[in-house]
């Protein structure tokens, strides 16, 4: 469904607003205690933002790829911490029920997704599996009615406050994946990883341990055995133009922190932004930054005329991906001595936007699903 | 009972105003537009009555050029049930706009009109008064509090020096201030569903009203630039310059 333009810009005001009112004043303490504070949590429900991509006929927005990017690069101008919050469950956890979940599954998952009520965690990689996905190693054999799931999952993000684990287990030789509601006996989920970045999006192992689910919690039921791979794979491609949006957005706010500083720091009795290299520290900033920002939105415009987009979904990722790292490190720059000290929004946001490079997919594991697509088309 | 809310479309409050070239007004070319911020407060106190149930409906009216119906949309998704669209694209002044009022609130009887208290762009603060005045109703004007008796009103108004309570006979004409409420963000889900809500398209010749503006803007011009200040040596020397130059000791 496409939106009429005058609703998607108040939409995006709407967005805009809560960022500038609500989320950016409250990132410096989220970073420092680890935590989003409870009424941004409240306040991001409200708006509705995790029904963002759900169909309107299950309670959600029901957003377009195109739709969702121009929403991210407004919401991700906050420290994607923000984001994590919104991520798997809008994105790759909450996209997997709805292009493979069965009837049934869509309708009792998504409204509670839509509504803010249950966050869901995607569960694929594993301690000895992170880009080698497909050598992961939990399993799940069939006993009678149920499956009984085995094995630890790894860095597992939204874990501690997930409500529903989307976990990918082994099923005799191909992998299969399973809707596992978080109350379900024989889950533990480890304490949070400390990290570089993003500090106030939670991180942890679960571990599965004879936890048992019924036959229906196949993702896609019956017909779902042994195609956990594939759907995971149709979930990544929108998760990786999810990701590359998410840079775009941090960019713009990087842009926005370094032009600030320019026009205001003095030295040698003059604003640094009159100086050329300065000057050229925005320029090219600001030039890697549109050229992301038309890749992605070129790349959702042929998701939603539903064309493949396996290479340049991953093209987008890892071109965002590495520009918005490299206008981090400038802004760090531009900043001086300023920009290495806590107190400074660009030194958190350098930390933050390192993992981008990383996960979904990591830059080079792009490059590679980037060649591989051509050489196949050649 | 109904409550009518004008909302105006006018520069957001974040924007750098600045002057055409030639002096005749204020560049709105490719500027981002809002709905006036006293406005939005009378749309949120207009849906916190209707969540309380003593209000209806709520029907939020604006005035202007095609893009008006933008601002209607934000009052229709912060909880407003309807819009009015008076498409115009001449220059509205208070009194004009007042007359408008008038005429819709006779065919509409709603018993309350909440008007913020001014716009933002003009600062004229007229014509929630104005309408109140044709209306021949009651008014109270810069409402911190609203609160509603049979038939009545009990407003507390923000005056020079303190606050004053008055008590008004309904329909009533109220226009709000700053502290009234802090209003609320219009949801996602609730910016889709007005999509949905209803707008009605009317012109002022269709509410008996002439427009024509009886007030000529002769120029419009930047305020002066600032002048740098001077450091002074001691208190003295700051008391002389503030009785022997500035002059206001």
């Amino acid at each position: 469904m496409t939106l009429d333009p005058e609703t998607l810009s108040l939409l995006l005001d709407a967005t805009r607003r809560l960022v500038d009112e609500k989320l950016i004043p409250a990132e410096a303490e989220a970073d420092a205690n680890g935590e989003l504070p409870s009424d941004v949590v409240r306040a991001m429900r409200e708006m509705g933002l995790f029904g963002l991509t759900v169909p309107e006929s299950y309670g959600g927005l029901g957003l377009n790829r195109s739709e969702e990017v121009r929403f991210l690069f407004e919401f991700c101008r906050a420290s994607p911490s923000f984001r994590s919050l919104l991520g798997t469950t809008v994105g790759v956890g909450g996209k997997s029920i709805l292009l493979d979940g069965t009837e049934e599954q869509k309708a009792y998952w998504l409204p509670r997704i839509a509504r803010g009520e249950t966050i869901v965690s995607f569960c694929l990689t594993e301690p000895d599996s992170g880009s080698d996905a497909k050598a992961l190693k939990t399993r799940a054999r069939r006993d009678g009615d149920e499956w009984v799931i085995d094995g630890t999952k790894r860095f597992i993000s939204n874990a501690p406050l997930a409500g529903l684990f989307v976990v990918m287990a082994r099923t005799g030789e191909r992998v299969t994946a399973f809707l596992v509601p978080a109350e379900t006996p024989g889950i533990e989920v480890a304490k949070p990883w400390r990290k570089m970045g993003q500090r106030a999006a939670h991180v942890a192992d679960v571990a599965f341990e004879d936890c048992r689910v019924p036959a229906d919690a196949v993702l896609g039921g019956e017909a779902g055995i042994g195609r956990g791979f594939n759907a995971a794979m149709k979930a990544l491609d929108d998760g990786r133009l999810h990701i590359a949006a998410v840079a775009v957005g941090l960019g713009r706010r990087l842009i926005e922190e370094m032009l600030e500083y320019a026009r205001t720091r003095r030295q040698f009795g003059e604003p640094i932004a009159s100086f050329q290299l300065i000057q050229a520290m925005l320029a090219d900033s600001e030039a890697e930054l549109a050229a992301a920002r038309a890749l992605v939105e070129t790349t959702a415009a042929k998701r939603d005329a539903g064309e493949p987009v396996t290479r340049d979904a991953a093209s987008a990722k890892y071109f965002a991906t590495e520009a918005v790292w490299r206008i981090a490190d400038r802004a760090v720059q531009l900043h001086g001595g300023y920009g290495y000290m806590s107190d400074t929004p660009v030194e958190r946001l350098f930390r933050d936007a390192r993992l981008l490079r990383l996960f979904e997919g990591t830059s080079q594991i792009m490059q590679l699903v980037i060649a591989r697509e051509m050489l196949r088309e050649a | 009972m109904k409550v009518l809310v004008p909302v105006k479309r006018v520069i957001d409050y974040n924007v750098k105003i600045r002057v055409k070239p030639d002096g005749s007004g204020v560049e709105t070319q490719n500027v981002k537009m809002s709905m006036n911020p006293f406005d939005e407060i009378s749309i949120e106190e207009a849906v916190r009555m209707k969540e309380k149930g003593v209000a209806e409906e709520v029907i939020a009216v604006s005035m202007g050029p095609q893009q008006c119906q933008e601002t209607l949309r934000t009052a229709l998704a912060m909880g407003a049930d309807r819009g009015i669209h008076v498409k115009t694209d001449d220059v509205l002044e208070p009194l004009a706009v007042a007359k408008m009022l008038k005429a819709i609130a006779e065919k509409e009887q709603p018993q309350m009109i909440i008007v913020g208290k001014q716009a933002i762009d003009d600062d004229c603060n007229q014509t929630g008064q104005m309408t109140a005045a044709l209306l021949g109703w009651s008014q109270a004007t810069f409402a911190s509090v609203i609160e509603l008796g049979e038939g009545t009103a009990k407003v507390t108004r923000e005056i020079d020096g303190g606050l004053e309570t008055v008590d008004i006979k309904l329909p009533a004409v109220v226009t709000s201030d700053l502290r009234l409420n802090e209003p609320r963000y219009a949801s996602l889900p609730n910016i889709m569903k007005a999509k949905k809500k209803p707008i009605e398209e009317m012109d002022p010749a269709s509410l008996g009203v002439d427009t024509t503006p009886r007030v000529k803007t002769l120029k419009v011009s930047e305020p002066p630039k600032r002048q740098g200040g001077v450091k002074v040596e001691s208190v003295q020397e700051l008391v002389s310059k503030l009785v022997n130059e500035a002059k206001v000791i």
